[in-house]
Formats: C-alpha cells, sequence, structure tokens
C-alpha cells in the first residue's frame, strides 16, 4: 500500500465549509448521530452498562446458589415491590436467569462486537469514509435501547407468580404462554421485536458497507479477517432474525389473541416454538462469536509479527461455520423425543462443525508458531480466548452427541459449556478487542500493568466460577434452580467464591479505564509497531471525525494473505 | 483541518428522525401491551406511538426523496440502496419461512391429541375450507395481472413515456386495492374463525401478514404515483420506483406460495364452503 496517514489527514485545499474534524454539538453528536465512530462509541458504552446489570444478576444467582436454600430471593422480591412467598420466590429467580440471559446476548455481546467494534472498525479497516446507511445505523442503536428499555419496564409489572418475565431466554412456550399470563412475557416479547428489528438494519448496512465501500484494490480476498467476520455474523443475523420474530409473534397471538400455535389443546405444539427458537438460536451463538474470532485474528497476527496463517482457510472456515450453523438446530432439542434418525443427523452435521472450528484453533496457533510474540494485553486476552473456547468447544462435541445429551441436557454440565464458549469465549474476545482498539479508540494509552492484572484475575475468577459446574452437572445438578440437595452444595459454594473474584477483577477493568483516560500515555497512530498493518492503524488516534475523505489505495503486488503496507 | 471530499459517498448530517421512530417504535409497543391486557390509556399510548411512527417514516422517506433530487445520491449510493432493498427483502422471506414452517408442521402432521384437530387436515373444527378456485383465485389473477401492470410503468419509464408510467402505476394501486378489499370480503365471509385451532390460527397470520406486506407495497406505489406526477424520476435513475416494483414483486410471489400450500394444498380434500 503506497499510501500513508499523511496524506489522509493533512489536506490543505479548502472546499467550502467543510472541515474534516469538525463535530456537532453535544445533542446532535450523541442522540443524532450519522458517525459510525460515535455511535460505535454509544454501542460499546450502552453495552458495558448492560453488561454491569447483567453481571450484577449474576451476583445475586451466584450469592443464592452459594449454599442449599432460598436464602435472599425473598429479600429481592421486596425490594422489587413484591410480596414474598414462595411462589413469588421461585418466580424472582426464573426472572433473574432469563434477564442475565437475554441482557448478556441482547444487550451486552452483540451490541459491543457488532455494534461497537463492528461500526467502528468496519469502515476503518476497508478504507471506507463512514457506513452505507448512516441513519439507519443511529436508529439500529436506539432501538436497541427502546428494546432494553421494554425488558426494564417489564421488571416492574406482573408476569407469571410474581413480578417480572420469568420465561427464560428462550422463552419455550406453555410457560411463556399460558404459565405466564401478566403484560411482563409481553413487554419481554416486543424487546426482542425491537432489538431483533435493530439487528436486521445493522446487518443490512454491515452488508452493503462491506460489499459496496471496500477501498480500491482491496478485494473480497484482501479483506482484514474481522471484516470477514462480521460480513458472515451479519449474513446470519439477516436470516436467522426474521424466524425469531415469527415464533415470538406467535407466541404473542397464542397469548393474546386466541391462536394455538403452540397448545396442543387446538392442534399447536410447544415443540414447533422450540424447532422455530433454535433455528435461529444457533446461528445466534456463532453471531456472538464469529467477531470475536474476527478480532482474535487481528490480534494473534499483530502481536506474532506476521501475517494470520492460512487467511483464505480462516476466511471460509468462518463461512462454512455459518452455512452449516443453520442446519444443526434441533441438537438444542435432543430430549424433546426426536427420534432416533433425526439425532443422528443432527449429531453428525454438529460435528462437523468442529472441522472448521479447529481450522481456526490450529491456525492461530500456527499463527504464533514461529512468531516474534510481545505479550501485550490483547494477545494476552486472546491468547485466554483460543485456549478457554477450546475447552467449551471440548465440551461443546460432547454434549454434541444425541445420547450423551439425554443424560447431560438441561445440566450444569451445558450451563458450563454455554459459558466458557460465551462468558470466556466471547468476553475474552471483547476484552482482547477492547485493549487492542482502546488507544486507537480514545487516543490515550491503558495501563499494560493493570490490563495484565486485569486478565490474571478474571482468568482464575471465571475458571473457578465454570470449571466445577461440569462436576456439577455430571453428577446431576439441573440448571434453572434456585435451591438444591446438599449433596451439590461443595462445588457451588466454589463457584460463587470465583465470581467475588471475577467482580474484583471488573474493578480493575474500570481502573484501568479511568486511569488511561486521567493519566494514559497519548497514542500515537500504531501504538503496537509493525505488526499492525490494517488500515485503522494508518491513521490518527483517535481517527479524524470524517476520515478516508481520499480513499485509499490498496496496490496489488502482495499476496493474497497479506496485508502489509509496503515499505516505500 | 480543512479537507475535500474525493470520494462519491453520502456522508449525511446528524437527523432527529432515527431517534423519533426508536421512542416511538418503544411508545407503540407498550401501548400494544396496555391494549392487550386492557390497561388504563392504552389507546393514548397505541395511538402516541403509531402517529411517532408515521411521521417518522413520512420525514425520513421525505428526506431520501429530497436527497435523491438534489443529486447526492451517486451511482455507488445508488448501488448501496440496491443492495440495502435485496437484503431487506431477503430477511422479509425468512420471515414467511416462520409462518410456513408452522403451516406444514400443522398439515403434515395434525394432532392426534386434540379433539379440534382429531388426527386430519383440514382439522374436524374446519367444517369448510374457501374454495381456492373462486375468490383466492380471482385474487392470483389480480396480483398476476399487478405484476405486468407495474413492468408495463417500468418499461414506461425507462422509455421516457411518463403517461404510461403514471398509467401503469394507476392500475397496479387500483388491482392491489382490489386485492385488498376482495381479501377483506372473504375474511368476513370466511366459514371459519380466527383462532381456536391450528388451522385457522396459521392461515389467518400468513394471510394477514401477506395482506400487510400488500397494504405497505400498495402505499409504496403511491408515493411513486404521487412522485411521477411531481416529475421525479429519470429513465436513467428512478430506484424509489424499482424498490416498489421488487416489493411488488415479492409479495405476488409469497401469495403464489400461500395461493397453492395455504388454498389448494392444505384444504384439499375438506368440505367446500
Amino acid at each position: 500500500m503506497a499510501t500513508t496517514a499523511d496524506q489522509f489527514q493533512a489536506h490543505t485545499e479548502d472546499h467550502g465549509h467543510h472541515d474534516a474534524d469538525h463535530k456537532p454539538a453535544f445533542f446532535a453528536r450523541w442522540f443524532m448521530s450519522t458517525n459510525h465512530k460515535d455511535i460505535g462509541t454509544l454501542y460499546l458504552i450502552f453495552a458495558i452498562c448492560a453488561g454491569i446489570i447483567g453481571g450484577f444478576i449474576s451476583g445475586i444467582m451466584r450469592m443464592e446458589l452459594a449454599a442449599p436454600g432460598i436464602q435472599y430471593l425473598g429479600y429481592w422480591v421486596s425490594l422489587m415491590g413484591g410480596e414474598a412467598s414462595f411462589d413469588a420466590n421461585l418466580h424472582m429467580w426464573n426472572v433473574l436467569i432469563t434477564a442475565h440471559g437475554l441482557i448478556m446476548v441482547f444487550f451486552m455481546v452483540m451490541p459491543a462486537m457488532i455494534g461497537g467494534f463492528g461500526n467502528w472498525f468496519v469502515p476503518l479497516m476497508i478504507g471506507a469514509p463512514d457506513m452505507a446507511f448512516p441513519r439507519m445505523n443511529n436508529i439500529s442503536f436506539w432501538l436497541t435501547v427502546a428494546g432494553f428499555s421494554s425488558l426494564m419496564f417489564s421488571t416492574f409489572v406482573p408476569g407469571g407468580t410474581g413480578l417480572g418475565a420469568g420465561i427464560g431466554w428462550t422463552a419455550y412456550a406453555p410457560l411463556s404462554t399460558t404459565g405466564s399470563t401478566g403484560p411482563a412475557v409481553d413487554f419481554a416479547i416486543f424487546s426482542l421485536h425491537l432489538a431483533g428489528a435493530a439487528s436486521i438494519m445493522g446487518a443490512i448496512n454491515f452488508i452493503t458497507t462491506i460489499f459496496n465501500m471496500r477501498a480500491p484494490g482491496m478485494t473480497l480476498h484482501k479483506m482484514p479477517l474481522f471484516v470477514w467476520s462480521v460480513l458472515v455474523t451479519a449474513f446470519l443475523l439477516l436470516l436467522a432474525l426474521p424466524v425469531l420474530a415469527a415464533a415470538i409473534t406467535m407466541l404473542l397471538t397464542d397469548r393474546n389473541f386466541g391462536t394455538t400455535f403452540f397448545d396442543p389443546a387446538g392442534g399447536g405444539d410447544p415443540v414447533l416454538y422450540q424447532h422455530l427458537f433454535w433455528f435461529f438460536g444457533h446461528p445466534e451463538v456463532y453471531i456472538m462469536i464469529l467477531p470475536g474470532f474476527g478480532m482474535v485474528s487481528q490480534i494473534v497476527a499483530t502481536f506474532s509479527k506476521k501475517p494470520v496463517f492460512g487467511y483464505l482457510g480462516m476466511a471460509y472456515a468462518m463461512v462454512a461455520i455459518g452455512v452449516v450453523g443453520f442446519v444443526v438446530w434441533a441438537h438444542h432439542m435432543y430430549t424433546t423425543g426426536l427420534d432416533v434418525n433425526t439425532k443422528m443427523y443432527f449429531t453428525a452435521a454438529t460435528m462437523v462443525i468442529a472441522v472448521p472450528t479447529g481450522v481456526k484453533i490450529f491456525s492461530w496457533i500456527a499463527t504464533m508458531w514461529g512468531g516474534s510474540l510481545e505479550f501485550k494485553s490483547p494477545l494476552v486476552w486472546a491468547m485466554g480466548f483460543i485456549f478457554l473456547f477450546t475447552v467449551g468447544g471440548v465440551t461443546g462435541v460432547v454434549l454434541a452427541n444425541g445420547g450423551v445429551d439425554d443424560v447431560l441436557h438441561d445440566t450444569y454440565y451445558v450451563v458450563a459449556h454455554f459459558h466458557y464458549v460465551l462468558s470466556m469465549g466471547a468476553v475474552f474476545s471483547l476484552f482482547a478487542g477492547f485493549y487492542y482498539w482502546f488507544p486507537k479508540m480514545s487516543g490515550k494509552m491503558h495501563s499494560e500493568f493493570l490490563s495484565h492484572l486485569h486478565f490474571w484475575v478474571f482468568f482464575v475468577g471465571v475458571n473457578i466460577i465454570f470449571f466445577p459446574q461440569h462436576f456439577l452437572g455430571m453428577d446431576g445438578m439441573p440448571r434453572r434452580i434456585p435451591d438444591y440437595p446438599e449433596a451439590f452444595s461443595y462445588w457451588n459454594n466454589v463457584s460463587s467464591y470465583g465470581y467475588y473474584i471475577m467482580a474484583a477483577s471488573m474493578g480493575i477493568f474500570f481502573v484501568n479505564i479511568a486511569y488511561a483516560f486521567i493519566a494514559g500515555k497519548k497514542a500515537g497512530d500504531n501504538p503496537w509497531g509493525e505488526g499492525a498493518t490494517t488500515l485503522e492503524w494508518t491513521l490518527s488516534s483517535p481517527p479524524p471525525y470524517h476520515q478516508f475523505e481520499t480513499l485509499p489505495v490498496i496496490e496489488d503486488h502482495h499476496d493474497y494473505h497479506d496485508h502489509r503496507p509496503a515499505t516505500d | 483541518m480543512a479537507g475535500k471530499v474525493n470520494h462519491s459517498y453520502h456522508i449525511l448530517p446528524p437527523d432527529i428522525w432515527p431517534l423519533v421512530a426508536s421512542i416511538s417504535a418503544l411508545t407503540f409497543t407498550s401501548g400494544m401491551v396496555l391494549f392487550m391486557h386492557e390497561l388504563a390509556n392504552a389507546h393514548l399510548v397505541l395511538g402516541l406511538g403509531i402517529a411517532g411512527l408515521i411521521a417518522s417514516f413520512f420525514s425520513w422517506f421525505s428526506n431520501i426523496v429530497k436527497e435523491a433530487e438534489e443529486g447526492h445520491h451517486t451511482p455507488v449510493v445508488q448501488l448501496h440502496l440496491r443492495y440495502g432493498m435485496i437484503l431487506f427483502i431477503a430477511s422479509e422471506v425468512m420471515f414467511f419461512v416462520g409462518w410456513f414452517w408452522s403451516w406444514f408442521d400443522f398439515a403434515l402432521f395434525p394432532s392426534t391429541i386434540s379433539e379440534v384437530i382429531g388426527g386430519q387436515w383440514p382439522p374436524k373444527a374446519i367444517e369448510a375450507v374457501m374454495d381456492p378456485f373462486d375468490l383466492p383465485l380471482l385474487n392470483t389473477l389480480i396480483l398476476l395481472c399487478s405484476g405486468t401492470t407495474v413492468t408495463w410503468a417500468h418499461h414506461s419509464l425507462i422509455h421516457g413515456d411518463r403517461d404510461g408510467l403514471k398509467k401503469g402505476l394507476w392500475a397496479t394501486i387500483l388491482l392491489g386495492i382490489l386485492f385488498t378489499s376482495i381479501q377483506v370480503y372473504e375474511y368476513s365471509h370466511a366459514p371459519f374463525a380466527f383462532g381456536g385451532n391450528t388451522y385457522s390460527s396459521a392461515f389467518y397470520m400468513a394471510t394477514g401478514f401477506h395482506g400487510f406486506h400488500v397494504l405497505v407495497g400498495t402505499i409504496f406505489l403511491i408515493v411513486c404515483l404521487v412522485r411521477s406526477y411531481k416529475g421525479h424520476f429519470t429513465p436513467r435513475q428512478h430506484f424509489g420506483f424499482e424498490a416498489a416494483a421488487w416489493y411488488w414483486h415479492f409479495v405476488d410471489v409469497v401469495w403464489l406460495f400461500l395461493f397453492i400450500v395455504v388454498y389448494v394444498w392444505g384444504g384439499w380434500g375438506a368440505e367446500i364452503h
């Protein structure tokens, strides 16, 4: 690439009133934004706030589960303005698990990865001045906030046997229909409608941007892997979310207008809801992890100071995961009475996904192999991701077996599995991405010491929370219960201590951010050195309000896998 | 740091409508909850939400039209709009996949434990179905015909024949309204009521959502008609029209599937009303 940062920023020609760094006034800038970086910032702040709420709820749950018996639920019921009773207490538990799941999936991971990092870095990495549809970008953000608000409303109105929607993040009928007749569930369902509409519009925006706004010379096969990951993710969102919209609309009409989609009395079938839900829900889990794959690829290559190993294999492995991810949904439903042939198909199809995933894991290792590794905070988090995601992947292969799952279904083994891929996989990649791009976004350097400390405390904390849950699951402890027999108390107690360690690490994280803004060193254009070769590092930190007013040109004298700028 | 913009993308100024539209959407859904549970102020909240949404759609699309007329829609921006519309339609297709999925599930595996179904399809509770070769066939012909009239309008536009454009659009819109009217008539004379069993649940929801899309498509075409009277669109640049036409064809195709799967196959062997 023959272009340099100066060419984008040091324009001297005057063009009317145009000014690349002119920012609108406060309200216009943050509430009427059409700027992909500002909208990305809004998404990140929103995701952090939602994450605090969702994480606080986990704390309530781990406190309750620290010992057998119902301990604190009555307190939370009265605090929310309800009347504590056995039913209300247990309903409160259902509300907590529902809120925790929905918040973490729809209002923390997705807004942070796709809305936050996707918005910030897809245009920068492809050399585009903004997203294709800047206003639609903004409504995607505000509809996400609207969806979150609707979910918050739901906690203050009656649901089942108490306040709030206690239907699980999956909202299975009949618990979500005849089982909880109050308006809370309708608020929760509409919350998904709103967040879903936001994500579909976001998906349209990303696909259009990536297909049409790549800088001259940046072919699809030269695109950074993070952009590839967002592209695949956007297709999954586009095709999976409308099916969820249909399914939850059926819930609404079953609840309120007398249809019988999921009501056996009228010929309906609750299992149909599960099929529709998981046809969305399985792609959804890849939606939550693919952008993480993309970030980890960028980071591993940057700090190994060499291009990622097997670039094309990495890109098409994500495509393969996305495609196969649409035909494995019933592995969430092995115990619903599927016939044995169906279970065999879904077992086999699910295991196939381990192949492209293995391609990715081994390619990351091969990228680091022989690289000149620099253990900066983003790499440490990315390596944590690779290790812990692999653990979650291995238990995933165990659970993929229809026969084995008959025993493990709805036990803590499943909870341990999906928290290894999400709260260790997705969340580790989020922190990796955060530390990687924070200097670019803010113009300030965070503390490497605090970032490493954050990593180690968090690493220890989450493993203490979730590793024992494998044992609990193998011993038969069911998920989604606030009370359990004495036999499960030891590992539950250990798990709860892990939570406090994890919570302490979040304190370090916030101190680190505060430190960076107050006393952090100024970040240069490229704080990570020669390994950071994608276009965002050619810009200032933070980048100008409107970047790439002259589009960068990517010259064609490198192999497809090499994004390194030419030395001229 | 003053710069010169050397690209043909459309960088937009800040805009209030995304925020207003989102607040309106939340107001609308909250109003729906109040309405469904017969709580206080339901109509007020619902009305405010709908009014806000209509105002947002109107202003937002007016702005897009204005920008198009001001020449902001360079070839690459037009390409964006094409991709956007195609992708939107793709997501709509998946929405209907959900409804067809439930229809096939109910029809292929009719419940044996439900008394209103009785292990047969159409279910026991459905004493008679609509004759698919009566009004539904007429509606099929009307929509297919409207597909040709919108193509007539398109070709007229391409060849600079504004009169033909208007006539074609008028014909398409009238056929669309005719279709909707026949649907309303059909619903009000249907031999089975809404809900209560899987047939009438899936039937009304699938055809109802299709009907809603016809309504949206008709409004889209009416906007194009108004714009054609205002002198908008050129033989080379008329994406607003093309998007409406694409949407109309999409709605048409969904109807063909509904006609075959729901009306003909789904009611096969039952008493005809």
